[in-house]
């Protein structure tokens, strides 16, 4: 596909549609570019860096973030189950929330703040530097070029990431059950091994994978689409921040609602 | 095969949010011509270079490149068209976490038309060219201006393309810096017999190269002769510019 897209739209509607048209051709090329990817060597050199970048350059902070936040759960959660002497089920809880929706939650938003602005700031950089219209001067493909990798990376990493942040935020639950609900580590972890649910984890890994993909396709899309300079370049990582922001919580919605129907 | 004209406007007409910026422009370049765009700035320049390059599209009338409708082709068309045209970009437009040959070596790379050796040895000739030999391994941040214009037209050329567009390719260079862009634009149109067409501020130098100059007001050309013809040109706003231009070289 062509980046012509970047002329701009009159109307707001009509602006609203071509976004959001736009953003499903960039998710649908890159979703067909995988095989190509696999096939270049140079793309996947490219590919495993941005898995280092969505990856491992998330985890520190992806860390302190999960282990806190299972803290905090497990906290106000105790405080809460105290009341009926049901302290155990601070575990249990925290398994059905983390797996269905803040372990995919959390990611898609750390992966949206730290990962996807700056995929925005580098392709909107280039885009008002004419970088990407050289690209497609010397008949190379930036959605081949700049896209397919980090769709791919992100679409790798987000449930990876998802998984891992449930983890730590176990461990600090556990940490929190230990240290103020004199919850043994032991029976914590088994409570919480009870609790957990095949189909849990999978519909949030599931979750984490759409978010990567949306964040991803949105932050290119906008950074595509930037233009007039260092602000333009501010105001498309704010609006790929936001947007992303707002796909994580409405599609989390619908997949929830699709996988759990009441 | 080069084709009798490469580059045809047919009553083009580019329109930005009400504004006219191009007004129903008619002209061919001849294959093998140096043709120089010329004008103020905000006259339609460089959208005239992308129409013509197929980064714009007219929003009436016809383009033709290499005897192709641009507006007709597909996606995968047009691409394949501009693998027979190379663009300088006024800024250089080199990705900045590769080297200069890395830049260089880009199109062939990501095309899939030469690896290893064969790669290394173009990519070695291109930059000896534009007298880079020794600066290949520099990023762009660590090149002087004069030194990413040069790697940027190594890049636009190394795949011998039939049709260069340079947009300002002297904007920012020192006047000796200015001259030897220029050489290198004369230098490769003879050789090669590539089409140039150059949009540019530098009168000076385009008296000095082009075959015909396009004096463009108002997104319509004013004139188009060749450097004698603008010198001798009784239009205001094209004396206008020799006079200033003589002034600064007085200056």
């Amino acid at each position: 596909m062509s980046l012509a897209f970047r002329e701009p739209v009159e109307n707001r509607l009509g602006a609203l549609c071509a976004a959001v048209g736009q953003t499903v051709q960039v998710a649908a090329a890159a979703f067909c570019g995988l095989p190509g990817m696999l096939w270049r060597q140079r793309s996947r050199q490219v590919f495993y860096r941005q898995l280092y970048v969505a990856g491992i350059g998330t985890l520190p902070v992806a860390t302190v973030v999960a282990l806190f936040t299972g803290m905090i759960l497990s906290l106000q959660l105790g405080i809460a189950f105290r009341q009926f002497s049901q302290e155990l089920m601070v575990a249990y809880t925290l398994t059905f929330a983390m797996f269905r929706e803040m372990g995919p939650f959390m990611t898609g938003i750390l992966l949206a703040s730290c990962v996807g602005s700056a995929m925005a700031a580098q392709l909107g950089t280039m885009t008002v530097d004419e970088e990407v219209a050289a690209l497609e001067m010397m008949g190379v493909n930036p959605i081949r070029f700049l896209v397919v990798p980090r769709f791919w990376a992100m679409t790798c990493m987000a449930p990876l990431l998802s998984f891992y942040t449930c983890l730590i935020a176990f461990f600090g639950g556990a940490l929190v059950g230990y240290t103020q609900l004199n919850i043994p580590f032991l029976q914590f972890f088994r409570q919480l091994v009870e609790a957990a649910e095949l189909k849990d984890l999978y519909v949030g890994l599931f979750k984490a994978m759409c978010f990567g993909m949306l964040i991803c396709s949105i932050s290119c899309t906008v950074g595509f689409a930037a233009t007039q300079g260092a602000s333009g370049v501010g105001a498309a990582t704010r609006r790929a921040v936001i947007l992303s922001f707002l796909s994580i919580l409405i599609g989390g919605y619908f997949i929830t609602r699709f996988f759990y129907a009441l | 095969m080069p084709c009798e004209d490469p580059i045809v406007f047919e009553n083009v007409c580019k329109v930005f949010g009400g504004h006219e910026v191009i007004a129903h422009q008619t002209f061919s370049i001849h294959a093998g011509e140096r043709f120089v765009i010329i004008g103020p700035s905000g006259t339609g320049k460089s959208v005239s270079l992308k129409l013509a390059s197929g980064q714009l599209f007219p929003s009436s009338g016809k383009v033709k490149l290499l005897g192709h409708d641009l507006a007709q082709l597909s996606t995968k068309a047009l691409s394949r068209l501009r693998k027979r045209v190379g663009y300088l970009f006024q800024s250089g437009a080199l990705l900045g976490w590769k080297t200069l040959a890395e830049n260089i070596a880009l199109p062939l790379e990501e095309r899939d038309e030469c690896a290893g050796e064969e790669l290394e040895q173009r990519v070695r000739e291109a930059l000896e060219e534009v007298g880079l030999g020794q600066a290949g391994e520099l990023y762009p941040a660590e090149a002087s201006g004069g030194m990413v214009k040069r790697a940027a037209f190594a890049r636009a050329m190394i795949d011998n393309p039939e049709v260069l567009f340079c947009d300002e390719p002297t904007s920012g260079l020192d006047p000796v810096m200015s001259r030897t862009i220029d050489r290198l634009i004369v230098d490769i149109n003879e050789r090669r017999g590539t089409t140039c067409v150059v949009v540019t501020h530098d009168l000076a130098g385009a008296l000095l190269y082009a075959s015909r100059i396009a004096f463009l007001k108002a997104g319509r050309f004013l004139e188009v002769a060749t450097p004698d013809g603008i010198r001798r040109s009784k239009a205001p706003e094209i004396q206008a510019f020799l006079k200033a231009q003589q002034l600064e070289v007085c200056l």
